[in-house]
């Protein structure tokens, strides 16, 4: 492991005081900066904190928001929500499927983009929602997205 | 201070800010200096205004002209005739379905006009991000009140007095549940903020926290004046709402800043700080004892409520938890008073404080409805009144069908119950309940049975897995949904279902499973005959579920009408349909996936579905 | 910035009230200037500009001023209604920066009519 990423998983422990009850911010700091959750840092967290790296891992893979492998550079994120369930968001989940030829949850080969659905975001009034990355779009179609894919690709 | 004449509350909730508000409030302020008018107009972004499907809005100030749906290329117009000129731009403005006229005043669209704000009373009126403009319109004053004038105890009374109720779902008393943590010995006790929103379809606590952080935090600091021995408070918001959780780290900064939140408050002996958690995508995560274990460190896991969480709370100390809407209806109560908040709504409850639904709830009125968005009604307001006066009826002129309040905990409701009074109890009498106030209008085309199971599955996936009848008992009864759908379904799994959710709802350790079936239990006592439909017939009457449809061309209206455009052979991702460009074009039902991208893409009305 | 005090609540309120008058839409005083093309020809913007000033200048917090288009009558422009809370419309007639900063000290912060500029009472009612 190289040691510039050591360094950032200790700054990012004692960001919040290496305290063991601190320990999901931590990961959702390591989540943002890295989009997966590495396993030397995981393992550096533990050292730092003194959580056992089996509660880590029991906390990385009981909240969605953590994934313990690397995510595409866009991730794609269809909100499954009520209101964007009943005005077509699974429709919208097999364009994209078709679109960038894998499946939701995956991540495409060049990983430039991973495809996932998430709970609902909140923003009702313009379902179908599709997030890419901080980028929030709605009503989505699924004539429109192969454009939406498009604005994203060699990106 | 500078003073304008004009002021443009640029909306910044998230729904408009993913319309691009930010890039209509640069091009207002570019227009602006443009025409020189920099001294007598000032741009100002609010938190959500509510009428979220019609962003990005800008209105108006002081004749609250209200613009919608607004472009870059819309501003130079916008800025050169209503600030320049004084005429207001009359195809900016909304138009409500099925009219011609436009209405320019925002207080007379009747999506606004309709409703009774006291948790949403700052919305579109203030800078979010800055407290000055929250103590402009009040602000702080009710916690000045309380540390000045009034005992801890006349502050509990006032609540309890006032018939406020948990906003979150259960509806348990306010003033009971500060009472009760208030009443164990202990020096340390924390207080809690709910703002993990978890209900698919529901954004009213975002849309709070985003448009008034600091009527969340005035709240909780008057709540833990009240318990006392109060060491700190917790803010814990799900992920999926980065910018409510940036909005509240402000606020908790500019508050700090003021003095208002630490040590000596006010120069009292009162003293609070407050903490901002963010959840991690766990739905199980907004049940309070799944809430605190988390906040601990901890998966979020459930515990059984046999000792309380105001007794045994976070860390094992007392700790009172109510949600964002609860506390932002603390200081209005404070301010106004017990008898002026429980003036509003049903019931009463001077001698049961279940007795009656006071004040205000609300709601996030999503799906087929034509003004989606968020609405503050008095409780007791029929649902007839939200969905058709403030919500403009259901879109493209079709048919209402059901509406769905209490999200997965809830259920649904038919057109024959729609003149129902909203509070408490009566939506729990129907098999609903208020929940945190998401409510899903459904029209002729949603499948009751597919609606269902969206719920169930999203239960089943939320589960925690600790407690076997939610783990196990969501799966087997998604395993009889799944097969009802896809045309496997048997006569006597009807009654299997019913079975099964009643064991569930009677043996689940928390709330999230104990609420699971709830879906299920109401469509099949409303809707039988669709499940029966499926069941017995194999049809879905509403051409949701897509194994038991057939896809056809009427040939016919292709040639004549489409003549043969080809685009649904172009689009469709199975290759299945043949034909050639003006002849009429038939699907292979073989190679046929039922995606129904042709029936989407289809301009003609040629494709046929049953 | 120094820890906040219960009277600095006020002082905030007070400062930052002309501002919500504006976004509530209240006021005591209504003073709407008419800027059709005639109107701004004949310089409305300087009317404007003064009634601006002298909002600022005397610290007042309950008046809104707002613009209309033309007012109908454009020979006798630049014109502007000054409407009191519960009391008629009042339109004035051929006004310069001198006229409008009368009116302004006399009707709109004293209540006291200008009869010498004004041109009619009532007569219609501004929306």
């Amino acid at each position: 492991m190289s040691a510039e990423i050591l360094t950032k998983a200790k700054e990012i422990a004692k960001r919040w005081k290496n305290k063991p009850e601190n320990i999901i911010e931590m990961m959702h700091d390591v989540q943002n900066e890295f989009n997966y959750l590495p396993k030397e840092i995981l393992e550096t967290l533990s050292k730092e904190t003194t959580v056992p790296i089996a509660r880590i891992y029991n906390i990385a893979t009981f909240y969605n928001a953590f994934s313990l492998k690397p995510k595409g550079k866009h991730k794609i994120c269809v909100c499954m929500g009520t209101p964007c369930h009943a005005l077509g968001a699974p429709k919208v989940v097999s364009a994209l499927e078709r679109e960038l030829k894998i499946k939701c949850g995956e991540t495409t080969e060049d990983m430039q983009f991973s495809l996932d659905i998430s709970g609902c975001v909140g923003t009702c009034g313009l379902a179908p929602v599709v997030i890419i990355g901080d980028e929030l779009y709605g009503p989505v179609g699924i004539q429109g997205v192969p454009k939406l894919v498009n604005k994203y690709k060699n990106k | 201070m500078k003073s304008y004449r004009l002021q443009l509350m640029v909306c910044a909730g998230t729904g408009c800010v993913s319309n691009h508000s930010f890039e209509i409030k640069d091009a207002l302020e570019k227009e602006i200096a443009k025409h020189k008018l920099q001294t007598e107009a000032e741009v100002v972004t609010t938190g959500c205004n509510g009428f979220c499907g019609a962003g990005p809005l800008v209105v108006v100030q002081p004749d609250g002209i209200f613009y919608q749906m607004l472009k870059v290329s819309d501003i130079p117009l916008l800025v050169e005739e209503h600030l320049l000129k004084g005429r207001p731009v009359k195809k900016l403005m909304y138009v409500p379905p099925k009219e011609e006229a436009p209405i320019p005043k925002m207080s007379n669209i009747p999506f606004f006009s309709d409703q009774t704000l006291v948790a949403l009373r700052n919305r579109g009126m203030i800078d979010p991000e800055n407290i000055n403009d929250y103590i402009a319109r009040g602000g702080y004053k009710a916690l000045a009140k309380v540390l000045m004038s009034m005992t801890p105890d006349e502050v509990l009374q006032e609540i309890k007095k006032s018939g406020l109720r948990g906003r979150g779902g259960g509806g348990f008393p306010t003033g009971i549940k500060w009472e009760t943590c208030k009443r164990i010995q202990s020096d340390t006790k924390y207080v809690i903020c709910n703002a993990d929103e978890g209900d698919p379809g529901a954004f009213m606590d975002r849309s709070i926290i985003e448009g008034d952080p600091h009527s969340v935090i005035e709240g909780m600091m008057i709540g833990a004046y009240a318990i006392q021995n109060i060491c700190e408070g917790y803010i814990y918001v799900r992920m999926e709402y980065p910018l409510a959780i940036k909005r509240f780290n402000i606020a908790i900064e500019q508050a700090k800043e003021y003095g208002l939140l630490g040590e000596k408050i006010f120069d009292t002996d009162f003293n609070f700080d407050i903490k901002v958690r963010r959840g991690a995508g766990a739905f199980v995560c907004g049940e309070s004892t799944a809430l605190m274990t988390s906040i601990e460190g901890n998966p979020g896991e459930p515990r059984a409520k046999y000792i309380h969480t105001v007794e045994k709370g976070l860390w094992d100390k007392p700790t009172c938890l109510n949600n964002v809407e609860t506390w932002t209806n603390v200081p209005p109560i404070i301010l106004k008073g017990a008898e002026w908040f429980s003036s509003i709504g049903t019931g009463d409850v001077t001698h049961d404080a279940w007795g009656g639904s006071k004040g205000t709830k609300v709601f996030s009125l999503a799906g087929k409805v034509n003004n989606t968005g968020l609405v503050e009604v008095p409780m007791g307001i029929t649902l007839r009144d939200i969905i058709f006066n403030i919500g403009g009826g259901i879109r493209d002129g079709k048919k209402f069908k059901a509406v769905q309040t209490g999200g997965p905990s809830g259920g649904f409701i038919p057109e024959n119950l729609i003149n129902l009074p909203v509070d408490y109890e009566e939506l729990t009498k129907v098999g609903s309940m208020m929940g945190s106030g998401g409510m899903v209008v459904m029209d002729e085309d949603n499948c009751m049975v597919d609606m269902a199971k969206y719920f169930l599955k999203f239960t089943q996936e939320e589960s925690c897995g600790k407690c076997i009848p939610c783990r196990e008992g969501t799966k087997r009864m998604l395993d009889i949904l799944e097969n009802i759908t896809s045309g496997k379904g048997k006569e006597e799994d009807l009654n299997l279902l019913e079975e099964l959710s009643n064991v569930i709802v009677e043996s689940s350790l928390c709330a999230l499973g104990g609420s699971a079936p709830n879906p299920v239990l109401t469509t099949l006592k409303y809707f039988r005959e669709e499940y029966e439909a499926h069941v017995k017939d194999k049809k879905c009457p509403a051409r949701v579920c897509k194994q038991l449809l057939t896809y056809t061309i009427d040939e016919k209206q292709c040639v004549e009408v489409g003549h043969g455009c080809g685009v649904c052979k172009k689009n469709c991702p199975d290759n299945a349909i043949i034909g050639e460009i003006k002849k009429a074009h038939h699907i292979d039902q073989n190679k046929c996936g039922k995606c129904g991208v042709c029936y989407d893409v289809c301009r003609f009305n040629a494709i046929r579905v049953e | 910035m120094p820890k906040l005090k219960i009277e600095d609540l006020e002082k905030i309120s007070d400062e930052f009230k002309r501002t919500m008058t504006v976004r509530e839409g209240g006021g005591k005083v209504k003073v709407t200037v008419h800027m059709g093309t005639c109107g701004i020809a004949a310089g409305a913007r300087e009317i404007m500009n003064t009634f601006v000033q002298q909002i600022e200048e005397k610290n007042v917090k309950d008046v809104i001023l707002t613009t209309s288009g033309c007012a109908g009558l454009c020979s006798r422009e630049p014109m502007a209604t000054v409407e009191v809370l519960g009391q008629a419309p009042v339109k004035y007639v051929d006004l310069n920066s001198e006229k409008a900063k009368k009116i302004f000290e006399e009707h709109v912060l004293k209540g006291v009519l200008v009869k010498d500029y004004a041109l009619s009472i009532g007569s219609e009612r501004i929306q």
